[in-house]
Formats: structure tokens, C-alpha cells, sequence
């Protein structure tokens, strides 16, 4: 599995979906993630891809890390590989 | 009903090691929170927190008392001895038995749980120190002190996360205004700040690794205190009838559960457990001239907290002076709303509404006067304290002034 891949089944894992039914533009909102679904979300692609991410459960939006939307946090989770790596 | 007069306040926190001490610190708006030392700080992502610093248990225990109390049970000897010698009451005799301590704590023993683990699984022995249990169980402090003052009443812990000091406050009040206590001790007593106890916070990414800025705009989370305080409560016509110095009368308290979500706050109960405070008290809004906020400086809580004092107070919010103590002290978990409820004393009795340390930027969202950056004097007749739980758990308590 690519990272695309890796980061999706986290994402269906927690919203209880297929993977095939989480698509890039899709919000967390429309998966029906919570704030604490946010945050298990982020620790659990921490563990699989060893990385540290940048998260504040304060400020979302400020933080360095777009989870705007399932594409965004695809493209934040390769950026972040490329660099901790 | 009878009323309930608190004679006696005693502390260790990151402010002071005593009440003078503290109150000082509250005037001068001077803030605790700086870099931790603690063991593989280094390894953690949140490196700022209010410790009580250069404690030296030695000079207070002798080493076979050490053996038998965690931090937190020391700072809430401490904190008792300071408020038992203010109040001036001996317990020996038949006030001992209509005495008790209810003492709050979130995490009990931690630090001696983080320790005897680490040895355990880290460093792989095979025993720990025999008196681990009494160390660490969260009962231990209000033990040690019924035993150290003689109390032989009601005594018992009582956890309830940041609640924890609220709820043991309002109950050790209900036994005296009903007549089941005279007196009682009571506050709230933590000692978090450890590894193991700061990862697991960390984990929640609630924590700010800047500071602690209630009610700003540029607010990122929490910080982590640690220490005690506690009260001395007493049935209000014993406390008159020995010429005692009343600080302030505990007028009323109310506890309620949001029955919503397990980590954010809702504003209904927030305002739904201040109005039945206040009408436990007998007290209007327009009486009320300061609250003391639970405020601790995540996006969540300071917005939602400001909701519920505008739709508990109505018009009367916009006279209302409310101010996060924590910005000073950090937040104190289980021992907060003990050691709030003295910022809360040096109001009522001192005329000095401790601030919200700033720079506070302003946030449309908490557009009450949150006494930014300074110190105010000001006549307070009545005020509230604000506690609201992880868990959806609310308890404030009304006090009037003596």
C-alpha cells in the first residue's frame, strides 16, 4: 500500500467505512469524526508511519498540519514522510 | 440549615508555599510557569508546566514518613497544617469526632505509580517498595490528615478530574450546613507532573507548549500545575461563639452533569449548575461581583465558559469581573478549585480581584471583563468558583463575604 492507501484505511478504520467509500474530498465532518476522532486519527498515523505531526486540538486551522480535508491530510502526511525520514 | 463559615486556609502551590505567600503573587500577577525539570523531560513534547518548585520533603518528613507519603499526600499536609493553625481548633476530644477531611484528587499517587512502573517494566525488578499501595492510592491524603489532626469524622476522597476540589469542597459543606460535621477539612490535593503523567496528556494535544493565556485570542491549551489546598469549614455560630476569624461564608454550592460529551464542555450545564448555585446561595446575579473561572485556556472550554456566565447572568455579565486564576498558577487538576477558592478569599476579604495574566488579546468570543494583566481593587460582596470536568461534570460553589 502507498501512503494514499495507508493514510485512507486509517481514516475508514475510524469512521467505521469501507475505505472505498472515503474519497480525497471528503471533510472529516462528512465522515462523521469528532474532535476525539481527530486525534486518535493523528496518533494512529503517527504509529504507522513513525513520524511526529504537528497538531493542536485548540487551533486546527493554525496548526501546521491541513486536515481539511482527506486529500489534505494525505498530502500533509507525504510531506511530513519525505521530511522526517 | 445552618451556615457554614470557612476559618482557615492553608497551601503549597507553584505561587506560594503558603496563603500570604500565595495572595502576593495573586497582586502582583506573577506567573509560575516555566520550563520543567523533571526525569526524561527531554523526551517530552510539552515542556512547560507550574511546579512546586525546590520542594524539600526532608525538612517537613522525617524518612519514615516519607516512606508512606506520595507528593501529592505531602502537599496536602502541608496545606492542612497551614488552615488547622489558622483556625486555631484543636480535634481532640468530641470535635475530633464530628470532624472529617474530604479531600479531591485526579490522579492520586502517580507519581509513586510512575515510579514503581518504570522500575517494573523499564528496568525490569521484580519487587517494589512494600508501602507502594498507601503511597499511591488516592484515599491517602485525606488519611493522612485525619491522622495527623485527630479527625475521626466523615472522611473520604473524592475524584471527579478538574472537579475533584469542587466536589469535595461542596460536600464536606453540605455535611456542616445539614449537622452531620461541625468542622471539616476539605480541598483538593495533585501531583501530576511526571513523565508518565505528562504523556498521557500530551496524547489528548489539549496541552500548550507556550503558556497558559485564558480568555486571549492567541490561547493554544492548558498547563499543568501541581500542590494543595484546604479549608477549614465550620458550623458558623461555633465559629462566632469562639470568637473565630471568619474569612468568608460558604453560602452554596450545586454540582450537575452535561450527560453530553466525555472531553468538551457544554455551555447548558455550565450555566444550568451557576444559576442553581447561586439560588442555592440566595444570591441574585446583581449580587454577584466577581466569579472565579474554571478558564483554562483551550479554544473550547474559555468560549463555551463565557456563553453560559452571559446566559446565567444576563445583563448583570456585563458589571461582572471574572478572571482565570490558572494563568498565574497553571491548572492544578484535582487541587484547582482549592487553590481558586483562595484567589477567591482575597477577594472577599482583601478587595483584590486577581487578574487573567496576559498580554490578553481580545477574543469577540469571551468579551466579558476578564481583569486583564493586573490586579484590581474592587468591593466584592459575593462570588462564584467555577469548576467543569473532562467528563461532562460541573460544581461551583457561591461564597459571600464574612
Amino acid at each position: 500500500m502507498d501512503t494514499r492507501q495507508r493514510v485512507i484505511a486509517i481514516i475508514a478504520e475510524q469512521a467505521l467505512l469501507d475505505p472505498g467509500d472515503v474519497h480525497e474530498d471528503m471533510t472529516l465532518a462528512d465522515l462523521g469524526i469528532d474532535s476525539l476522532g481527530v486525534v486518535e486519527s493523528i496518533f494512529a498515523i503517527e504509529e504507522a508511519f513513525d513520524i511526529a505531526v504537528p497538531f493542536n486540538a485548540n487551533d486546527p486551522s493554525s496548526s501546521d498540519f491541513d486536515i481539511s480535508s482527506v486529500g489534505a491530510i494525505v498530502r500533509a502526511v507525504e510531506r511530513l514522510v519525505a521530511e522526517q525520514r | 440549615m445552618r451556615r457554614v463559615a470557612i476559618t482557615g486556609a492553608g497551601t503549597v502551590n507553584p505561587l506560594g508555599r503558603d496563603v500570604p505567600e500565595t495572595w502576593a503573587a495573586m497582586r502582583e500577577g506573577r506567573c509560575a510557569i516555566g520550563p520543567l525539570a523533571l526525569r526524561d523531560a527531554e523526551r517530552l513534547g510539552v515542556r512547560i508546566g507550574a511546579q512546586v518548585r525546590d520542594w524539600d520533603e526532608t525538612a517537613r518528613f522525617s524518612r519514615g514518613e516519607i516512606a508512606l507519603l506520595d507528593r501529592f499526600a505531602q502537599f496536602a499536609l502541608a496545606a492542612a497544617a497551614e488552615a488547622v493553625a489558622q483556625a486555631g481548633l484543636r480535634f481532640d476530644g468530641e470535635l475530633g469526632l464530628r470532624t472529617g477531611a474530604v479531600i479531591g484528587t485526579s490522579g492520586g499517587g502517580l507519581g509513586t505509580i510512575d515510579e514503581n512502573y518504570r522500575l517494573v517494566y523499564a528496568e525490569g525488578k521484580n519487587r517494589v517498595h512494600p508501602f507502594t499501595v498507601p503511597r499511591l492510592m488516592a484515599n491517602a491524603a485525606a488519611s493522612h490528615l485525619s491522622m495527623a489532626h485527630g479527625l475521626r469524622g466523615p472522611t473520604f476522597a473524592v475524584t471527579s478530574a478538574c472537579a475533584s476540589s469542587n466536589h469535595a469542597i461542596g460536600l464536606a459543606f453540605g455535611m456542616v450546613r445539614s449537622g452531620a460535621a461541625t468542622a471539616m477539612l476539605c480541598g483538593g490535593a495533585e501531583a501530576m507532573l511526571c513523565f508518565g503523567g505528562l504523556k498521557a496528556w500530551e496524547g489528548l494535544r489539549v496541552m500548550s507548549q507556550t503558556g497558559c493565556r485564558p480568555f486571549s485570542a492567541d490561547r493554544d491549551g492548558m498547563v499543568q500545575g501541581e500542590g494543595a489546598a484546604v479549608l477549614v469549614l465550620e458550623e458558623w455560630e461555633h465559629a462566632r461563639a469562639r470568637g473565630a476569624d471568619i474569612l468568608a461564608e460558604l453560602a452554596g454550592f450545586a454540582m450537575a452533569a452535561d450527560a453530553g460529551d466525555i472531553v468538551l464542555p457544554s455551555a447548558e450545564g455550565a450555566e444550568r449548575t451557576m444559576r442553581a448555585a447561586l439560588a442555592d446561595a440566595g444570591l441574585d446575579p446583581a449580587d454577584v461581583d466577581y466569579v472565579n473561572a474554571h478558564g483554562t485556556g483551550t479554544a473550547a472550554n474559555d468560549r463555551t465558559e463565557c456563553a453560559a456566565i452571559r446566559a446565567a447572568f444576563g445583563p448583570q455579565a456585563e458589571r461582572l469581573a471574572v478572571s482565570s486564576t490558572k494563568s498565574m498558577h497553571g491548572h492544578l487538576i484535582g487541587a484547582t478549585g482549592a487553590v481558586e477558592l483562595l484567589a477567591c478569599l482575597l477577594a472577599l476579604r482583601e478587595g483584590v480581584i486577581p487578574p487573567t495574566l496576559g498580554p490578553v488579546v481580545p477574543d469577540p468570543d469571551c468579551d466579558l471583563d476578564v481583569v486583564p494583566d493586573a490586579a484590581r481593587r474592587a468591593r466584592v460582596r459575593a462570588c462564584l468558583s467555577n469548576a467543569f470536568a473532562f467528563g461532562g461534570l460541573n460544581a461551583v460553589l457561591a461564597l459571600r463575604a464574612a
